[in-house]
């Protein structure tokens, strides 16, 4: 079906859209996990930070 | 149907049920990887070329999943978020919280897809299509469900809100399904089917391999961030504390 990696690439002229579909899934799955590693580092900073336990807050 | 051996209800517990979340999260995701890897070669290079679209048609191996995808994750949402109105459980409205983002991601995937797939074939990126527009109120709902929660104070007041809001927008979802039966749409009818030729099998075959793929990644995702949520309200507890360190 593919003559050559050009060709590929092309998609028969719709690459745009169809390379446009496919890297905005790629990009969305890598960054969803990536944002919610950064999430958790802030969590976990800032509970270690405030320290000491029975600080009488029920955490938001 | 007597199961007295595992009590499931044990996993109602946010601390029980976050350390079986964090041993079931690498195993959806690596299913997701492998799923995507052997769904992309099916999809990009066993399967043909469409006879009326061209390759354009192989957006649908993408764009699909991704709205079965926003579709599954709001019917799960309104779930458990109508679980935790009516059981007052706190880890069923934490999966609620959960689920909404990374619906709000698969909508936006879905009308993202739907564009580019839209521009060539139809000649518009957008139309106001009952289709097209039914999508694009799910996304106005996970996002009024985020920015309703977040907007209250009182975890737990936020928490029946929002559920509530969660469980009334059910309604939009067999309006997007039915809609290409319902309404003179543009939108093409059924997935599995082309206008009159039935889909051909290797399109088939690629585009479920595809959704299973999507399903993995979601469920992995999911979990990843009811982890995060757990933490988060239960950060007053003493395992969590323990659990971040803060001992």
């Amino acid at each position: 079906m593919w003559n050559s990696f050009g060709d590929f690439l092309s998609m028969g002229g719709y690459g745009l859209y169809v390379w446009g579909s496919m890297g905005a899934c790629l990009l969305a799955c890598v960054f969803e996990p990536l944002s919610l590693n950064l999430k958790r580092r802030a969590l976990l900073a800032e509970v270690r930070e405030q320290g000491a336990p029975d600080t009488g807050q029920s955490g938001s | 149907m007597p199961t007295n051996k595992i009590n499931w209800f044990r996993f109602a517990a946010p601390q029980r049920f976050y350390p079986l979340a964090g041993s079931l999260t690498p195993w959806f995701t690596a299913a997701g990887v492998l799923l995507a890897a052997y769904g992309l070669y099916l999809g990009l290079w066993v399967a043909p070329t469409d006879a009326t679209q061209g390759q354009a048609y192989r957006i649908i191996f993408v764009h699909v999943p991704a709205a079965w995808m926003s579709m599954v994750i709001y019917v799960a949402m309104a779930g458990w978020a109508g679980a935790g109105l009516v059981f007052n459980s706190r880890l069923s409205s934490m999966m609620a919280c959960a689920l909404a983002p990374t619906g709000a991601l698969m909508t936006v995937l879905a009308l993202w897809t739907g564009a580019l797939w839209g521009k060539p074939t139809w000649g518009a990126w957008w139309v106001w299509d009952a289709r097209l527009t039914s999508e694009l109120v799910l996304l106005f709902l996970y996002i009024g469900f985020m920015s309703l929660h977040a907007s209250i104070d009182d975890v737990r007041r936020a928490d029946r809100a929002a559920g509530l809001l969660a469980l009334i927008g059910v309604v939009n979802v067999p309006i997007i399904y039915f809609s290409v039966k319902w309404w003179n749409t543009l939108h093409q009818g059924a997935s599995v089917s082309f206008k009159g030729t039935s889909m051909a099998t290797p399109m088939l075959v690629a585009m479920l391999v595809m959704a299973l793929a999507f399903w993995a990644y979601c469920i992995a995702v999911v979990l990843k961030r009811v982890r995060v949520i757990i933490l988060e309200r239960e950060r007053h507890t003493a395992w969590a504390r323990a659990e971040m360190g803060a001992l």
